[in-house]
């Protein structure tokens, strides 16, 4: 069922292939530091301020590191990172939006008003504030955690609104007849319809963790010893690496970066896509 | 009249609501952490040369006077809140003895100019020209908008705005990258200081407007192209209506009702971007100041920036809240 999908997808959307040729390109830099020659936290294992040439392929930097291994390292950090994210925010997303699709009245009127408060909040002065309290002991686990219990917000409204829908068809109706309490209606009979929409969100979400963890960790409020692309790119900085005209150590891990929003993004939009009844009739008219 | 009320309260209470949680959260985060304020300052204090015990007492004193730190948990909490209400947060340490509120007060103006200009820009741009990329499907020009759209929307505030940096900044540097105006030019109400404030504005208004163009964008042609098949809208085409007036009045009337309700829903997250936004290019606005506070360790002004910030947004979302009823005008009648 879901390779069909998939085989589906790939053959008739240009953009969904699109996104999984850049991700497969990605996922490969990461699975490359699995063979790296230097471990990620060592530095001047090579000579500093290289130039992209054969080999070093993406240069060096100041503080003697190869950039392309150590892409290789923040890259996977970084997109395990939005993993972790999108993982825990989606359970937190499932619950409250089959919750309060399924329930109706007071309960989703509760939880509604709660789950907009987490849309408008802007959140990151609450990070910023979040590791100014945490300084030293902010990790990279914690981080991920924290952004995962904001972040759920806004696709939980999405779960709801198609919840809702599901409550009014009749099988809910017989599943509750021949006796199924809530939680087993609502794992087993919901949730397979609701999963395409948290597979797309899921997508979204990790860009937008990714996006985040970047900047928080650019300014320097994470912790700036476990590599990822922000880390990186926070460290050229330190090294006023733009100035100095080593400008390889900044231009390959935003490129890199880059790549992988859009690949994700690709893929969100052409499943989105895939899933909206609307755009699937005029996909058979056609 | 009094649906109107009605959905009034209802926005009103959610304003509370936001306010009420937002604070809790900035409240909790101080809280819950093991890190103790008052022990990282006189840590910080006491890093160079030796201090006496007794002043050492006395300073831990005042400083957990200072951060209202005193009793228990309770006490604590409702000493916040009452600061909070107040917008008093004591005297700023990094800049000593200026307090908290004129520091926010001297740098929201330029986040709220900067805000205000790029989100017009790009709502009412992104709208229009997603409205007739929407409408007109089949020109060459719009299909080639759709694309670029497409491939900006997902690249975060941060990276656009670094981009743009390195693009004016070192490859071909015809902009200031830094400040809000001139520096050592004095603020008057003169052309060349009004001309140097727009040249200044320029990148951080520009790197705003792109990342947020493509959402609004693609969701105007989504909406629009979806539109398009109704049937009011193929009677107008079969009475002969104008084009132009079936896309202004017919369609993009009400495509824009979702677009407000989701200017509302995305302000936090513009916000968000934008000072970030500052902070790259050393804009004076609320970012700069609390990326700076950080780094000097500044307790009340991270404190008051965040509660602020929370407040600031939450208005916002209500001022578009309130003009919401003009556009839908179902909102006015029931109820």
């Amino acid at each position: 069922m879901m390779f069909t999908i998939f085989r589906d997808l790939f053959r008739s959307r240009g953009a969904f292939a699109a996104g999984v040729v850049l991700l497969a390109f990605v996922l490969l830099i990461a699975a490359a530091s699995l063979v790296s020659p230097y471990p990620p936290n060592d530095s001047f294992v090579v000579a500093p301020d290289l130039a992209p040439s054969w080999p070093p392929v993406l240069g060096t930097t100041s503080r003697g590191q190869d950039v392309f291994w150590q892409l290789t390292f923040a890259i996977r950090n970084t997109l395990l990172f939005g993993f972790i994210v999108a993982l825990v925010s989606r359970i937190i997303a499932l619950v409250v939006g089959l919750v309060s699709g399924y329930a109706g009245g007071f309960t989703d009127r509760v939880l509604m008003s709660i789950n907009d408060t987490f849309i408008v909040i802007p959140l990151f002065p609450i990070l910023v504030l979040f590791y100014f309290v945490m300084r030293e002991r902010m990790s990279w686990t914690l981080l991920a955690l924290a952004m995962a219990c904001l972040g759920w917000a806004y696709d939980a409204r999405l779960i709801r609104s198609l919840a809702m829908s599901l409550r009014t068809r009749e099988f809910t109706d017989t599943a509750l007849f021949s006796g199924m309490n809530t939680r087993q209606i609502l794992t087993q009979e919901h949730m397979p319809y609701v999963l395409p929409i948290v597979f797309s969100t899921t997508m979204n979400n990790i860009n937008w963790s990714i996006g985040l963890e970047v900047t928080l960790s650019v300014l320097g409020f994470t912790d700036i010893n476990t590599p990822t692309i922000g880390v990186m790119i926070y460290w050229a900085n330190q090294h006023t690496a733009m100035v100095a005209g080593i400008w390889w150590w900044i231009f390959f891990p935003v490129l890199l970066v880059v790549i992988t929003f859009i690949g994700l993004f690709l893929l969100a939009v052409s499943m989105n896509e895939y899933i909206d009844p609307r755009s699937r009739l005029s996909r058979v008219a056609t | 009249m009094r649906g109107y009320s009605i959905y009034l309260l209802g926005r009103l209470s959610q304003f509370v609501l936001v306010v009420f949680i937002g604070i809790n959260i900035a409240f909790i985060v101080t809280h819950a952490t093991p890190i103790d304020p008052v022990e990282q300052s006189i840590a910080a204090a006491t890093q160079f040369g030796s201090t006496n015990p007794e002043a050492v007492a006395l300073m831990r004193q005042s400083l957990k006077e200072l951060y209202g730190l005193q009793g228990g948990l309770w006490d604590q909490y409702v000493t916040f809140w009452k600061r909070v209400s107040v917008g008093d947060f004591g005297p700023s340490l990094s800049a000593f003895p200026t307090p908290v509120r004129v520091l926010i007060a001297r740098a929201l103006p330029w986040t709220v100019g900067l805000l205000l200009v790029s989100t017009v820009i790009s709502w009412i741009l992104g709208n229009l020209l997603g409205g007739l990329a929407g409408y007109y499907r089949n020109n060459k020009v719009l299909w080639l908008a759709g694309i670029v759209a497409m491939a900006f929307h997902p690249i975060p505030y941060y990276i656009v705005a670094f981009v743009l940096l390195i693009l004016f900044g070192f490859v071909w540097p015809v902009l200031p990258i830094s400040g809000g105006f001139t520096m050592n030019m004095k603020p008057a109400f003169e052309l060349t200081f009004i001309a140097s404030l727009f040249k200044h504005s320029i990148l951080p208004v520009l790197s705003l407007v792109l990342a947020g163009l493509g959402g609004w964008f693609m969701g105007m042609r989504s909406l629009v192209s979806n539109i398009v098949t109704e049937d009011y809208v193929t009677y107008a085409e079969l009475g002969g209506v104008d084009s132009r007036r079936i896309l202004a009045s017919y369609v993009m009337r009400n495509a824009l009702v979702p677009q407000v309700t989701g200017l509302a829903m995305s302000l936090g997250a513009i916000f968000t971007g934008a000072i970030i936004t500052e902070q790259v290019f050393g804009y004076p606005g609320l970012g700069t100041l609390l990326v700076s506070a950080v780094h000097a360790g500044d307790y009340s002004l991270v404190l008051g920036i965040t509660s602020v910030s929370v407040v600031a947004v939450s208005v916002a979302v209500l001022a578009v809240d309130l003009f919401y009823p003009f556009l839908d005008p179902r909102v006015r009648t029931t109820g």
